[in-house]
């Protein structure tokens, strides 16, 4: 999967060094001063709900913004265009409103701790065990993954032995976390954000003088806007985000139109922004009611614009190097980013993105990480296994199950670093768990008859259908999809059909949970004794919600615009 | 209200992140304060191979100015 080449080996010097030395400081100085902060397991896991939206919102967004997603999506855009935005404002913007504005009162109202524990006072404890368990395993695996790709990553740029970048980030990682807890990781995410930032905008602003500007690179890739009768090398179709999507016609993203919106922008964009715990427990550590809703809003503005700085480089970097993908060339589409970095920054910045680059990876795996611990040690070791202890014991266990969980992480990488293969079906294969738990809660939180039984099989049911359209249906040849993505999205709609399907008959055929067990959990009801007062201020404009969330829905709209015409 | 409700609000009684968690706009300021410098310097005493390399821009001037802008915002917000 991201089987860097040689050859991408940065020229780095002193100061570069020393400006990653001082990230790596500063990273642990932020565990040790936030250590005094924590004193109860609210603290650790959720950082005692108190929090601002701003600081919420942003590691909300960095959460998001691991590396892996940032070298993915340049790739991404080089392989696929302009199609690539449908990642961003129809697979992202609607999904992380629809958390804010319609969702999150039920998530932070109810005062539940993890996405599991919601499932748990609405369904009971079969699918909230599933969900735990579930989830635990693929954060682990996913936080193994990630460091995996980091070490390949650093090998082919710094020269570092894999075993080394895996150590000493997962070592990184585990000192934080321990420490401080969530609000180690949040903002560690914030500051991960900035200097990902300070690292991509002059790697794009250089990277565009380099083609003669966007007019010279729509000229490059696609021949429109440059003299008479000149082609590009892409094709016209490439900076168009939905000419060549028709159904039956042939696109280079192997999808069209209606699995895009239904598959890409419905439910896996809503399985992952919704009900991924986390992005979820982002907003669960903020300070009232207004701002858990804020957090997702205030992420949407930045993601938004994110495209500009991660997929404009991926064109970028395709007209450098036109054989990027090509096979004989030596570089994959993972290496776009990398190589900007290599031809265009000079030592200083350098150092900057290199550190950026790196913060992104270790604030990737810190909130697999921590996002484990939580549900680790709430739902399934405080659910089932010792209850009713202290909290001080919590609190111990959730700073152990940290250590444990970096640990599994790191023994992941390196059987990763052998298998590399194994690891793109296990990516595959945790894209699915998300979709089927997102029907579960969308019919759990607005259809009050549908039972706890029917929460259990729809979950299990979707989860297995998707699995079974991937990997025999698709993978067999028995149905014909162009692409490894397109699969992805029509699978993702098998698993919400079948889940919904499933929970309709067994909820017809169970026994309905008493309302006033639901109060707080449902559409319609109120926990009773919960209700907060606004807290002073938030009554400003710019801090109602229905404006933000309907802003960011409109300003993603526009940003097709360009892209349509 | 349930058991676990009355748990987590006396957890949130008892939390002492409120209180004692220091603010995080002090570390960013301070970082990119200091990043803006050295990066400022990196510019202000760039070679040739540098300039070039970047497209006649220098990157890093405007980088580092841009970083120590960021971090004063962020002290001054304080």
């Amino acid at each position: 999967m991201y089987q860097l080449a040689e050859g991408l080996r940065l020229s780095t010097n002193w100061l570069d060094y020393s400006i990653l030395a001082i990230y790596f400081v500063v990273v642990l100085g932020i565990g040790f001063a936030a250590r005094r902060s924590v004193k109860t397991s609210l603290d650790f896991f959720l950082s005692g709900r108190s929090l601002p939206a701003w600081v919420t919102g942003l590691a909300f967004v960095a959460a998001n913004l691991g590396a892996t997603e940032i070298l993915g999506m340049a790739a991404n855009g080089a392989q696929y265009g302009a199609y690539t935005v449908h990642w961003y404002w129809i697979g992202a913007i609607p999904a992380m409103v629809f958390l804010g504005l319609v969702m999150m009162p039920f998530y932070y109202g109810s005062k539940v701790r993890s996405v599991p524990e919601f499932l748990l006072h609405r369904f009971g404890p079969s699918s909230h065990l599933l969900s735990s368990l579930i989830f635990a395993v693929s954060s682990v695996l996913i936080a193994g993954v990630n460091l995996y790709a980091m070490a390949i990553v650093l090998e082919a740029l710094l020269g570092w032995p894999q075993w080394v970048a895996i150590v000493v980030a997962g070592f990184f990682v585990l000192g934080y976390i321990t420490l401080g807890g969530l609000s180690s990781a949040i903002y560690n995410e914030v500051l991960q954000f900035f200097v990902i930032l300070a690292a991509l905008i002059p790697l794009t602003i250089v990277g565009l003088k380099r083609v003669g500007g966007w007019d010279g690179l729509t000229d490059s890739l696609t021949g429109k806007g440059g003299a008479q009768g000149s082609h590009g090398s892409q094709g016209e179709n490439f900076l168009s985000a939905w000419d060549g999507t028709g159904i039956g016609e042939a696109n280079a993203l192997g999808a069209n139109w209606l699995t895009i919106v239904l598959g890409l922008g419905f439910v896996l964009s809503f399985g992952y922004w919704t009900t991924n715990f986390a992005e979820v427990q982002r907003a669960l550590s903020a300070k009232n009611l207004s701002a858990a809703k804020r957090t997702p809003l205030i992420a949407a503005f930045p993601k938004i614009l994110i495209p500009m700085v991660v997929i404009v480089p991926g064109l970028i970097a395709l007209v450098m190097e036109p054989t990027l993908g090509k096979e004989g060339s030596g570089l994959q589409y993972n290496d776009a980013i990398p190589v900007l970095m290599r031809d265009l920054l000079p030592n200083g910045v350098l150092g900057i993105a290199v550190t950026g680059l790196l913060a992104a990876f270790m604030a990737g795996m810190a909130a697999n990480v921590s996002s484990f611990n939580t549900v680790f040690t709430n739902d399934i070791w405080a659910a089932y296994v010792k209850k009713d202890r202290a909290d001080a014991y919590y609190l111990a266990t959730g700073r152990w199950v940290t250590a444990v969980g970096v640990i599994l992480g790191m023994g992941t990488a390196f059987i990763a670093s052998s298998f590399s293969n194994i690891m793109n079906y296990l990516q595959t294969l945790f894209s699915f768990f998300n979709v089927p738990l997102f029907c579960v809660f969308i019919i759990g939180m607005f259809w009050k008859r549908s039972t706890g039984p029917a929460g259990f099989w729809g979950l299990l049911s979707g989860t297995l259908a998707a699995m079974l359209n991937y990997f025999w249906l698709y993978k067999q040849h028995v149905i014909d999809i162009p692409s490894d993505q397109g699969a992805n999205f029509v699978s993702a709609i098998v698993a919400f059909v079948v889940g919904a399907v499933v929970m309709l008959v067994v909820t017809l055929v169970t026994k309905p949970k008493p309302v006033e067990q639901l109060a707080g959990l449902v559409y319609g009801t109120k926990s009773p004794g919960l209700e907060e007062a606004p807290a002073e201020g938030d009554d400003a404009w710019y801090r109602k919600p229905a404006l933000l969330g309907w802003g960011a829905v409109v300003l993603a709209a526009l940003c097709y615009i360009p892209f349509s015409l | 209200m349930s058991d676990y409700q009355h748990e987590v609000k006396e957890l949130e009684r008892t939390s002492a992140t409120a209180a004692r968690l220091f603010d995080v706009r002090r570390i960013i300021g301070g970082l990119f304060v200091v990043y803006g410098v050295i990066v400022t310097i990196a510019g202000l005493t760039a070679s040739d191979a540098d300039l070039k390399k970047a497209e006649g821009i220098n990157i890093n001037l405007w980088t580092g100015l841009g970083m120590l802008a960021l971090g004063l915002f962020f002290l001054g917000w304080l």
